[in-house]
């Protein structure tokens, strides 16, 4: 059964959020497959996809080798050919071993046989900073997917947003890209039970404000949302847009924001050179640029690998403080 | 024992593919068909014996040099010309070209830009059929260069594991772009890449349509049998380089005239002329025929129109 579905209390972690949606998508459709490192017996080195394996069976919830390119290269041939897998990847930056199936096929395939195939799979995997794993344990690499045409990209902040978002890339027709920060796998909240769908490519404003707007993803909006208790001491009200989905980027939400508050910081822990805080901040200067009242500013992870060190890691990640400083900067400094 | 018809079968599908490509080199040489054009030219007993083994909704996945595998499979003989020529009437609106031609009518999965991008494809195809009991088997063709990428040791491994129906078939024309694959490939004979995996593995004379399609009708009846994968490896030889303007300095004279006395449509036809089933008469005659019906093919192409700027990004996204 699913997790909690017997509970009247309906506050799940975000990780049991999208178990409880991949119990309910591979109930309603017998072509959603899931396949990846452990995720069958084992129930997920995380315990993500327990009792999915007791479910649904051997066929439906496939034990793989470790060969990521492959697994993948598989799922995309399967979804060619009518199955709707999820694939699991166990860490975000094993994405490297499986870019060629996922930029060279299965992003192009669609266009270049002229809507002949569909490639309809979600690819999940789990990102960020914490725990000390290490340089090759602990990279956000979702700016590199989103710069991809043809890929979908999603990056849920909350329980709730997880289990609507990860119902539609299930039933959506392309390659989608599910990240969760693992930092938030056990995040509790209300998650409404059945039918709950977040179409893809829709922002939300999880905090309404009137002085700056903070946009950002997955963990980064409960750094904004932090900092946007702080500021409010300093009398600045701060609205927060949590965009969910990087591809579709949902512009309108963007645009609409900033030109209420005329002050936008991005913020965003992937990297800073070339990454969605850049793109982010051009898309408002070139369509919100008569409503800024200051340079938008940006704050995301410094250029450098993931150390291990304890003393070091923490360092990478954008923390609350420095958002409240960044934004009373735009000010020229608060008490 | 095949039958007349089949035996006229391969020999048809033989020439048609030579036919194909020699339009192909002159659409190329006059500026038509730019960019990296693969012929298959010399290849064509692999193609058709295999395809040939297969029901019209078994999977195919090609690679960079696909042409013949889609000719083979049944794709429409115009619409091929136009994704070469960058028509809009070509089975990816021209936006593909020869080495990205997809056919979800005849359950081709796609040439392939990506040397051994395609062998996944096939396995997944086969691991989905399997899953959904849908009877279909999968080939995953692919050029001696991918014995020597991963992903095929990947693919391979997940076959046999889980008992797929799907048959490797490697091409071996002897050289990976312009290197003799002997010189980079370590590990003889090379079937022995599959029999790591406990995979059936053998190879057969590529040059002999019915040889190939034999080897490979066993494989497809274990396949459907559920009896898991083959892994096939056929010596053959592409009479045009590498591609249209490879000069081919690396090959001797000697080298292609063995070659050429082996090529595969004179071997039929003196089969079939020898063994009294037709006159070479009629095999000239149906050459003749099929060389007009391919050339009409390539005009009909020549008369499509280009792609528009509305088709350039469109199908970026599914609905």
């Amino acid at each position: 059964m699913p997790p909690d579905s017997q509970q009247t209390d309906r506050n799940l972690t975000l990780k049991d959020a999208v178990l409880e949606a991949m119990f309910e998508e591979m109930e309603s459709d017998q072509n959603v497959i899931l396949i990846g490192e452990d995720v069958g017996a084992a129930g997920g080195v995380f315990k993500q996809t327990e009792g999915l394996f007791e479910t649904f069976g051997a066929d439906r919830v496939i034990d793989t080798p470790i060969s990521e390119s492959a697994i993948f290269g598989l799922a995309v041939g399967a979804a060619m050919a009518g199955s709707r897998p999820i694939v699991e990847v166990m860490f975000g930056d094993f994405l490297t071993l499986v870019m060629d199936q996922l930029v060279n096929q299965a992003a192009k395939v669609h266009y270049m046989s002229a809507g002949g195939f569909n490639v309809p799979l979600v690819l999940r995997t789990g990102i960020g900073v914490g725990g000390n794993l290490g340089p090759q344990h602990s990279q956000s690499l979702h700016g590199w997917l989103a710069h991809i045409p043809g890929l979908k990209v999603v990056m849920p902040s909350s329980a709730s947003d997880a289990k609507g978002l990860f119902k539609a890339a299930v039933r959506d027709n392309n390659p989608v890209i599910f990240m969760e920060d693992r930092m938030t796998y056990n995040l509790k909240e209300q998650v409404p039970e059945g039918e709950h769908i977040i179409p893809l490519g829709s922002a939300e404003v999880k905090r309404e404000g009137a002085d700056v707007s903070i946009y950002a993803v997955a963990r980064s909006v409960h750094t904004a949302l932090a900092a946007a208790e702080h500021l409010q001491v300093k009398n600045v009200s701060a609205e927060v847009v949590d965009l969910r989905t990087l591809a579709p980027l949902d512009v309108e939400t963007i645009v609409a924001s900033v030109q209420k508050t005329g002050r936008a910081l991005v913020l965003d822990g992937g990297y800073q050179s070339f990454g969605i805080t850049g793109e982010i901040a051009a898309t408002i200067g070139e369509l919100a640029f008569d409503y800024l009242d200051a340079p938008v500013m940006r704050l995301a992870a410094p250029d450098v690998p993931v150390p291990f060190s304890p003393a070091l890691e923490a360092m990478t990640v954008p923390s609350a403080e420095q958002v409240v400083a960044k934004v009373t900067g735009m000010y020229g400094g608060l008490d | 024992m095949l039958t007349k018809d089949k035996l006229l079968e391969f020999y048809r599908g033989m020439v048609t593919i030579r036919a194909f490509e020699e339009e192909v080199r002159k659409m190329h040489n006059a500026g038509l068909a730019p960019g990296l054009v693969h012929l298959y030219s010399g290849q064509e007993a692999v193609g058709v014996g295999a395809c040939a083994a297969l029901n019209s909704d078994d999977y195919i996945a090609s690679h960079h040099r696909g042409h013949g595998h889609c000719i083979a499979k049944g794709s429409e003989l115009d619409r091929l010309f136009a994704e070469i020529i960058g028509r809009r009437s070509g089975y990816g609106m021209g936006r593909g070209g020869s080495m990205h031609i997809y056919d979800p009518a005849t359950f081709n999965l796609g040439t392939n830009g990506i040397v051994g991008g395609s062998v996944p494809l096939a396995t997944g195809a086969a691991l989905s059929a399997k899953l959904r009991g849908t009877g279909q088997v999968a080939v995953s063709f692919f050029g001696d260069g991918v014995l020597n990428q991963g992903i095929l040791f990947e693919s391979l491994n997940m076959a046999a594991l889980w008992s797929l129906p799907v048959v490797f078939v490697c091409e071996n024309n002897g050289y990976g772009e312009f290197t003799e694959i002997d010189d980079v490939t370590a590990g003889r004979p090379y079937a022995k890449r599959g029999e790591a995996f406990d995979i059936p593995s053998e190879k057969a004379d590529g040059m002999d349509v019915l040889a190939v399609h034999e080897a490979v009708s066993k494989a497809v009846t274990r396949a459907r049998n559920g009896d898991g994968p083959s892994f096939l490896i056929f010596d053959t030889y592409r009479y045009s380089g590498h591609h249209v303007g490879d000069k081919q300095e690396y090959k001797d004279d000697e080298e292609r005239e063995l070659w050429l006395s082996r090529d595969p449509i004179p071997k039929l036809a003196d089969m079939l002329v020898a063994g009294k089933k037709i006159k070479q008469a009629e095999l000239d005659e149906l050459d003749a025929k099929i060389k007009v019906t391919v050339i009409a093919a390539a005009n009909q192409a020549k008369k499509m129109p280009e792609p528009d700027a509305d088709d350039l990004a469109r199908h970026i996204y599914a609905a």
